[in-house]
């Protein structure tokens, strides 16, 4: 009988909020109009992949007038606003933000498949919060440490991945407008819902038309958005694949690039650490967002010492993991984003199997309708195995050992990318000593997946470059 | 887990028994809070709260421990106890009544087959500052009255000082002058201050004998926090784990909620697991949580909120 | 490769190397040779090309540096890194400012090297070279200051230590400016290894034997080995190789001209840090910190605070 009093009741959270439009056109110059290119797209619940909406697919006319909405926004309106005024839309953005959470988050669950507990307590305050933060700053940019007189680049062609639609959004928007520029965004094919409600908020708080212009689209649209002549300015969040191919458009065109890719995070746990927040730590590592985080913690690199006690703790743990319904307020783990995503890590997880590691998943049902994956953990894996090597961007973790604290940082290091890495010690000398020799952006210790609109994010090497965020992450938008 | 092959016994030493509890895996307090935050954020609606309110009532030390407490107050509360909501008869009794040990009799005599035991405080419960034959005195007069389970408090001072090898050996002694009865041990975790400090009295305990741990005389702020109670459920946890023995956990302290209560439940459920779901593993020492819990208990089955009025004070 | 035929015709006679001095003594030459790891080796693959001067006369042969003397370099900045980047800036300081003072020794050798290639006078030769050896002095002072200044403590919404700090990105490839081959070349180099990063220069093309002399400053300043690596030779040979290296993170064109964006594009396969001036640069003026960042990394180290 105990068993059965904690089956939470299903405590989903209701769809009612949200008020679909049947199609959705690109937003340019203050409207919304519809697309030249008349291709659209349908975005699907990845939970049920039951439709959600048609979407426009931009074309190069309409990345064309939204390039020239911007232009005129920048030199007729927004550049020569003064600081002041532009920070007081920012900060209206990030009040109408938090009033509209709800709606958002459930919104964004719906298109993006992750649980609404993520989106209620995560993206949407964390986006709110990175408006919130950078309106502040608009008017104080001479104190940013970047030269007396510090200018806007101008055109900002922003290009976003579909694992944080709106908190992405608000990563590349919100020190784009502080900073005096205008911005012509492209939201991902799959998440593109967020961005349009967010277009309809830049509406609400009557941002100057052109200031802000959303082109819906897929690949296309994004090529036609960053290689656009008319562009000062390309930041770009997504795969390093795709990264490299925006840095080779880019090159010799003089326009300023900031890139924010993949990774392939270490997360190492010395023989004392404080081993229950480890776990927990290496759950959110992996687990957070179905593991859909360029920053995750997808190599586990335990002290052999204690590999053997850790790693029933945090099965133990992982059990108790709850997967489905996406809009249920208990659900821990949601739906992959996508059927091309789903197969991505099939096929790398297949590999992984294949190269000889041994694959454990907790027993749990998956549902029949949507895109899932368990969450699923890999021992006897080496550095040579693909997924000890490749970015899973999925709820898989690889576990690795080592017995020494050079070797843990020799094996965190031995990787292109440089994103993100964690440090699970109860002494100090040791933390400060490994967390100096990681060659990685952003290094968490004794916690995890920790994101702050003050605090700079981005990558070392192949994890791109420049930072969002804080004072550091003004740079990429001022010359 | 801990190296429980070898756990400190009678004849450690402190200097022994200070490696055996700095050996035991640190605990981050930020992590511990933020596990505790993500766990209160678990929705529990309709037939689950149904249940949970149900067995959180037969989890309930229905608790009095004031100096004015009389025989006629702690004869009202005992009636109480039997029967929660005069006008529900489904409403569960509570686990046991928790009084002084000079009330035992009183309470024994009330509760006279109804099922719900007694507990006492004992121990010069609430500082522990007496000397030991005062203690064992009292813990034995309890029991000599028919108190079935003992709720005593550890030497914090001594603990502080790092004289572990003197809370351990009052904790056997007091198991000892309990006989056949539960002890419960309070570590009153509001002064022991640190996470670590509540992990390594929890291992004390157990090994001593504890057959529950609680955090809180209910004296002393902060008392039965979600961090503590989080860290004393992985404590149980572990040490099942490594023996097989199952200990229990009781918070106590500040507990005035439905919510409250069952934010507790989850913590057991999803940390310490279902087993412990069980009023013989897991109480809430509590006053006016009873009445909060029978509110929410009358509002699931009609569908409007109740007034306090319609619930007995005792 | 066949080299200009400048070689037979010109006669050596710049005024850092008479063929003969006052008493008709016959004057040592110098062999102008890479610097490698620490060490003068000629070109591995045994080939020189001929320096002239700005009139157009032989000044000397240097050697031109091959792909594989190119890789070498690269492995060299490599090994020479992790101790270089984790020395303290104290160190590091006490180290450049060491190069100040080498330089001031061999004063009139660079300000001959500079006449000549430059066809200037000697008095300007010679606030080149001071503006070059002040440049030095000015890195010293930066390399336990630019953390300081870059890195910052962030007030995170959590009971969260936080604080971000500059890094050195790794082996920078630097493309030195070949208008300005001692003073440009101090001014893109100095700021590279100041804040801990190793280079594999190319030397200007067209006058590189400053750039020697100045590799001869470093070896006796108690640099180490490979921490700076200067190649002679043809840039068009020697900068898509370093563009495209995988071990190389960081790349200034300053020098690169019109190969300057092939060579962007060359970097992006491996996401190099690109650093790409624009315009004519004053060498002249206060570099401040610009010259420092392109080849910093920030990194932002979170902790709990808690007891």
């Amino acid at each position: 009988m105990p068993e059965q009093i904690f089956e939470y009741a299903p405590a989903p959270e209701s769809r009612a909020v949200v008020s679909l439009r049947s199609c959705y056109e690109p937003y340019i110059d203050g409207e919304f109009a519809p697309a030249k290119s008349g291709e659209y797209l349908t975005t699907v619940n990845p939970a049920d992949e039951e439709p959600l909406a048609e979407v426009a697919v931009s074309g190069e006319a309409d990345v064309d007038r939204a390039v020239a909405a911007a232009r005129r926004a920048f030199d007729t309106v927004w550049s020569a606003m003064p600081g002041a005024e532009r920070g007081k839309y920012l900060f209206r953005i990030a009040r109408i933000l938090q009033e509209r959470s709800r709606e958002l988050a459930v919104l964004e669950t719906l298109d993006n498949g992750k649980p609404v507990k993520e989106t209620r307590d995560s993206d949407l305050p964390l986006a709110a919060a990175h408006f919130f933060y950078h309106a502040g700053w608009a008017d104080k940019l001479p104190y940013a440490g970047l030269g007396p007189e510090p200018r806007p680049l101008g055109v900002a062609a922003q290009v976003i991945p579909w694992n944080f639609p709106l908190l992405m959004l608000a990563w590349k928007i919100a020190p784009a407008l502080a900073t005096g520029n205008t911005v012509v965004l492209k939201p991902a094919e799959t998440t593109p819902l967020s961005a349009m409600l967010f277009a309809e908020i830049c509406q609400e708080a009557e941002l100057p038309r052109g200031v802000v212009n959303i082109v819906p689209g897929a690949g296309e649209t994004g090529r036609a958005l960053v290689g656009h002549p008319g562009a000062d300015k390309v930041a770009f969040t997504g795969s390093t694949e795709v990264g490299r191919e925006i840095a080779r458009a880019v090159a010799g065109t003089g326009k300023r690039l900031t890139l924010e890719l993949g990774g392939k995070g270490a997360n190492i746990v010395y023989d004392d650490a404080a081993l229950d927040q480890a776990v927990e730590g290496i759950v959110t590592g992996i687990f957070f967002n179905q593991g859909h985080v360029c920053c995750a913690g997808s190599r586990l690199l335990v002290q052999e010492s204690i590999a053997e006690e850790l790693l029933p703790r945090l099965k133990a743990r992982i059990e108790r993991l709850r997967l489905g319904d996406p809009l249920d307020k208990n659900t821990d783990i949601g739906a992959i984003n996508s059927a091309a995503q789903l197969g991505r890590i099939r096929d790398l997880a297949g590999t992984g199997t294949e190269e000889g590691a041994t694959a454990w998943s907790p027993a749990c049902e998956l549902p029949e309708r949507g895109y899932w994956f368990p969450p699923t953990v890999f021992t006897g894996v080496s550095q040579a195995h693909r997924i000890a090597r490749e970015e899973i961007f999925g709820p898989v973790l690889s576990v690795l050992t080592f017995r020494t604290p050079d070797e843990a940082v020799t094996k965190a290091n031995n990787t292109p990318y440089g994103l993100s890495a964690g440090v699970w010690t109860e002494k100090g000398s040791r933390m400060l000593w490994t967390a100096e020799r990681l060659r990685a952006g952003v290094v968490w210790s004794n916690t995890f997946n920790k994101l702050d609109p003050a605090s700079p994010f981005g990558g070392y090497k192949e994890s791109g470059y420049g930072r969002e965020g804080g004072r550091h992450g003004l740079e990429a938008y001022l010359g | 887990m801990p190296d429980t092959a070898t756990p400190p016994g009678p004849a450690a030493s402190n200097a022994s028994l200070r490696a055996y509890l700095h050996g035991l895996p640190g605990v981050d307090e930020v992590g511990v809070r933020e596990r505790a935050a993500d766990l209160a954020t678990r929705s529990v609606k309709t037939a689950a709260k149904g249940r949970a309110i149900d067995l959180a009532i037969r989890m309930v030390d229905l608790t009095t421990l004031e100096g004015a407490d009389s025989p006629g107050k702690v004869r009202a509360m005992s009636a109480k106890a039997a029967h929660p909501d005069p006008a529900d008869p489904t409403a569960p009794p509570v686990a046991a009544v928790c009084v002084y040990s000079d009330m035992v009799a009183v309470a024994v005599e009330a509760l006279k087959g109804t099922g719900v035991r007694v507990a006492s405080v004992a121990t010069a419960f609430p500082s522990g500052r007496a000397p030991m034959e005062a203690k064992l005195a009292d813990t034995r007069r309890a029991v000599a009255d028919g108190a079935t389970e003992i709720d005593m408090v550890i030497d914090r001072g001594a603990f502080l000082a790092g004289d572990y090898r003197k809370v351990f050996e009052e904790i056997t002694a007091v198991k000892e002058a309990c006989a056949t009865a539960h002890l419960k041990v309070i570590l009153e975790t509001g002064e022991l201050a640190t996470c670590d400090n509540v992990r390594r009295a929890s291992w004390l305990a157990i090994h001593a004998g504890a057959d529950f741990i609680k955090t809180s005389t209910g004296k002393v702020a902060p008392a039965a926090t979600p961090q503590a109670t989080l860290i004393m459920l992985e404590a149980v946890r572990d040490h099942y784990a490594a023996t097989g023995r199952r200990v229990g956990v009781k918070p106590a302290g500040g507990i005035r909620t439905t919510k409250d209560a069952i934010r507790k439940l989850v913590l057991v459920n999803e940390v310490a697991g279902p087993a412990w779901l069980d009023p013989d593993l897991f109480r809430l020492g509590a006053s006016s949580l009873l009445n909060d819990l029978l509110m929410q208990r009358t509002k699931l089955a009609t569908g409007s909120y109740p007034g306090p009025d319609y619930y007995t004070l005792d | 490769m066949a080299e200009s035929g400048k070689r037979a015709k010109g006669a050596r006679g710049s005024a850092a190397e008479r063929s003969e001095d006052a008493a008709g003594r016959l004057a040592v030459r110098k062999t102008y040779k890479l610097y490698l790891g620490g060490a003068f080796p000629r070109s591995e693959s045994g080939r020189s090309y001929p320096v002239t001067s700005a009139k157009g006369d032989h000044l000397a042969n240097a050697a031109a540096a091959s792909r594989k003397d190119a890789r070498d370099a690269v492995v060299a900045a490599r090994a020479a890194f992790g101790g270089w980047s984790s020395r303290t800036g104290y160190n590091r300081g006490q180290i450049l400012y060491r190069v100040a003072e080498m330089m001031e020794g061999r004063r009139a050798q660079f300000t001959a090297e500079i006449a000549a290639a430059d066809g200037i006078s000697r008095t300007r030769a010679e606030s080149m070279v001071s503006a070059a050896i002040d440049r030095w002095v000015y890195y010293a002072g930066w390399t336990d200051k630019f953390i300081q200044v870059i890195g910052a403590t962030n007030p995170v919404s959590g009971p969260y230590f936080n604080s971000s700090s500059p890094e050195p990105t790794g082996v920078v490839a630097v493309i030195a400016p070949p208008e300005a081959p001692l003073l440009g070349l101090v001014s893109v180099l100095a700021p590279v290894i100041a804040t801990g990063n190793t280079a594999v220069v190319v030397a200007s093309e067209r006058a590189p034997l400053p750039a020697v002399t100045l590799a001869e400053v470093l070896a006796t300043s108690d640099l180490p080995g490979g921490v700076v690596n200067i190649l002679t030779g043809r840039l068009h040979e020697l900068a898509p190789h370093l563009a495209a290296h995988a071990d190389v993170n960081a790349l200034d064109l300053t020098g690169a001209g019109e190969l300057a964006a092939g060579l962007e594009e060359d970097a992006a396969q491996t996401l190099k840090r690109v650093l790409r001036p624009s315009g004519d640069i004053d060498w002249a003026a206060d570099p401040g910190i610009s010259w420092m960042t392109p080849f910093l990394e920030v990194k932002t180290v979170w902790h709990p605070i808690g007891v």
